[in-house]
């Protein structure tokens, strides 16, 4: 101790792999490459199994897509089947407003608090205090996990009331919902969200003393706008770079395009440039819309009018959960129930668009129908396809300025720099199967998290 | 290592949704007993350290897709004393197995622009087709309270106590009145396996099916039932052929009612 070693030289070539990533949905892997001292090759790869969505689609009637879509991501199966019921309802002319508008977002509420607090609590914080994962985390402090389980068991209980689960809700319909509840049913819920707004409030006191990298990134945010809300569910798409459009235009906007070695479609803008999808975006374009409770949360906690630390993800995440508490109560308070639990929607032969704000960010469906309700063709673009670029331009970007870090520390704050965007790989898998660059590189440690087979050839 | 020891708990990810392992998460008030009671020595979607096999129980989500799973499944199976197959992916394939109708480089050619890029097998199949299972879990997704039901069971050494009646006979015992008799709403209710707790009755729909068929299962008789309720061939094939259309029952009744209702054209719009 008494006579420190020199620090051992940063060879010139490096490679930081990561073979199977944990603490996120879905199966991927990172890959990153030094020469010369400069970030030299990024790969964040996506190797979950394909599994065809878009292709089993066509054929289905138009009734079956809420629960169809719903099973490409167990975490955030509500923005699926939201999504989907506003396309659906765009191609047959059909716009819900009033309170059974108000349920839809009341259900999505939930899923945004049991999301957000997962990512929080289970995924992302972790991270931050050095732990492999929150049941480690827990043996120190437990008091903090469990507050963020009861947290999330908040989200999950209002998607269960709404929803009748809280995987897979089966009361979701296209116009709306096949029982609606009571006030009376509500009441309860609106108990428990008073206390969730307590525990939200200390989990933003407890993210925001997280030490946070300084790491700003120059973004071209997208997310939906509304000039009513804090938009979630419907809008119209708006950029920071300046433009705003129909969300029957995503497609004058956005390309997605197949490479090479990822399982996912990869989304960029027109002009051909990356940009960010999920809480930063959203907040960066719509904070001045958030709960004024959330908003004096986030001016405590150190945030200005907009965010481009990908580390503080956290800090807004926990920000959009104490508004998701916030609206929910309004929602709650102002419920009348509605005379029918759904609207009736004739199918027509037409394309609908529909897009919502799914916790990790903008998930755009298109469906083109038959004149009996057939489904013909369908488009799914999910948020961590378009984020994918983002990822690998942060890792990019934060690697150059570590390379003094050694490898273990710059492949740990890596895979923290891909759970920043709670990436969603079950949902960006468009649904392929990778290969991995062959090597046998890995230590024993790494060999148990190489899942076996997938191999190069 | 001492006899005392906790036994270890894995949890593995093939084709799926996440969402029978997130099931695991969402037992908010019991994870932390869990994690006292188990050593969680492999799961991905919750801790970054990962301990070497073998295991003591293991839950395995998702289906067969690829080659590389087939080998994988095999050697999770050669490490794994007890494992569980958990949700309509592990045990009859998912959703995605509705490719085991179609012709897969179809399928292919509709979502890739570079079908050559994609290593798939041309079918899904529940993890029983491939090695031994010790308990199959069903559900899409599966039961947070069977769940916690087998893994109190595997800890204390009795069977676990998974329903083999239909979701008619949940919805008896929740005093629903029948959707299918008074409502005349079509449901699955009669030849699905219970687990869910009469879910869909109970918020007014008819049963579609999560939990697969039931032991038994009259589906001819049913059937029956739907085309009197003015379903055609068509509608029935697509409520056989959901998230359990590759089980043994559903496929076979959808089978015999013919033709697949899913006709596949390769899309030109998708350029890369």
């Amino acid at each position: 101790m008494s006579d420190p070693a020199p620090p051992p030289a940063i060879p010139d070539e490096r490679t930081l792999r990561v073979e199977a990533l944990a603490r996120v949905e879905g199966e991927g892997a990172m890959y990153v490459r030094t020469s010369g001292g400069r970030v030299a090759e990024v790969e964040l790869q996506i190797y979950e199994p394909p599994r065809f969505f878009e292709a089993f689609l066509r054929g289905r009637s138009y009734t079956e897509p809420p629960d169809i879509t719903a099973r490409i991501c167990g975490i955030c199966p509500v923005a699926y089947q939201m999504s989907a019921c506003l396309a659906i309802e765009d191609a047959c002319g059909v716009t819900l407003d009033g309170p059974l508008a108000d349920l839809r977002r009341l259900l999505y509420c939930g899923e945004w608090i049991e999301s957000h607090v997962l990512h929080i609590y289970l995924l992302h914080a972790p991270d931050f205090l050095g732990y492999p994962s929150a049941l480690a985390l827990a043996r120190d402090q437990a008091d903090a996990v469990q507050q963020g389980l009861d947290l999330k068991k908040t989200g999950n209980d209002l998607v269960d009331l709404i929803g009748g689960r809280a995987v897979h809700p089966v009361n979701v319909r296209v116009g709306g919902f096949y029982r609606v509840p009571t006030r009376r049913e509500l009441a309860p819920m609106r108990e428990a969200l008073l206390v969730a707004r307590d525990q939200a409030e200390a989990m933003i006191r407890w993210v925001a003393g997280f030490d946070i990298p300084d790491f700003e990134r120059d973004y071209v945010f997208v997310a939906l706008r509304d000039p009513d809300r804090y938009a979630v569910v419907g809008g119209e798409l708006g950029s920071s770079a300046g433009w705003s459009a129909p969300i029957a235009e995503f497609d004058d906007h956005v390309h997605e395009e197949h490479v090479a070695r990822s399982n996912a479609l990869r989304a960029h803008l027109s002009d051909g440039g990356p940009y960010l999808v999920g809480p930063l975006a959203r907040y960066s374009l719509n904070s001045a819309q958030l709960s004024e409770g959330a908003q004096a949360a986030a001016a405590d906690a150190g945030l200005g009018p907009t965010c481009r630390n990908p580390f503080q993800s956290i800090v807004v995440r926990s920000v959009e959960t104490l508004h998701a508490i916030d609206e929910a109560l309004a929602i709650i308070e102002r419920y009348d129930e509605p005379d029918v639990a759904a609207v009736e929607v004739v199918p027509r032969a037409g394309v609908g668009h529909g897009a919502t704000e799914a916790p990790r960010g903008l998930l755009y469906h298109r469906y083109d129908l038959d004149d009996q309700g057939l489904v013909l063709d369908a488009r799914i673009v999910p948020p961590t396809s378009q984020n994918q670029a983002a990822i690998e331009d942060d890792l990019a970007g934060f690697v150059d300025r570590h390379l003094d870090l050694d490898d273990e520390t710059l492949t740990l704050r890596c895979e923290q720099a891909i759970r920043n965007y709670d990436p969603c790989i079950s949902c960006a898998t468009h649904f392929l199967d990778l290969t991995i660059e062959d090597d046998d590189g890995a230590g024993p440690g790494a060999t148990d998290r190489r899942p076996p087979g997938r191999r190069g050839r | 290592m001492a006899a005392s020891r906790k036994p270890t708990l894995a949890v593995w990810k093939f084709a799926s949704c996440d969402g029978c392992q997130l099931t695991l998460l969402d037992c908010e008030d019991e994870l932390l007993a869990i994690a006292g009671g188990v050593e969680v020595a492999h799961f991905l979607e919750a801790s970054s350290a990962t301990v070497a096999g073998p295991y003591d129980l293991s839950l395995v989500e998702g289906s067969i897709t690829t080659p590389g799973d087939l080998e994988r499944i095999r050697r999770v199976r050669a490490q794994s004393t007890t494992l569980v197959a958990i949700g309509a992916c592990a045990t009859a394939g998912g959703i995605q197995a509705l490719r085991n109708y179609a012709d897969v480089d179809d399928y292919l050619s509709v979502v890739y622009a570079h079908p050559e890029y994609i290593e798939t097998l041309a079918t899904s199949t529940a993890i029983a087709d491939h090695v031994t299972v010790d308990l199959e879990l069903r559900g899409c997704p599966i039961s947070k309270g069977q769940l916690l039901d087998v893994i109190g069971a595997y800890l204390h050494g009795r069977r676990p106590d998974l329903s083999t009646a239909s979701v008619c006979l949940e919805c008896k015992q929740r005093g629903n009145v029948c959707v299918a008799v008074a409502g005349g709403t079509p449901c699955l209710g009669p030849i699905t396996q219970a687990g869910c707790g009469a879910l869909c009755p109970s918020y007014l729909r008819g049963c579609y099916g999560c939990f697969g068929p039931v032991e038994g299962a009259n589906v001819a008789g049913l059937v029956d039932d739907l085309h009197r309720q003015g379903l055609t061939d068509p509608d029935i094939v697509r409520m056989l052929r959901t998230f359990n259309g590759y089980a043994d029952a559903f496929r076979e009744a959808s089978l015999a009612l013919g033709g697949t209702p899913v006709t596949i054209t390769a899309s030109p719009e998708r350029a890369s």
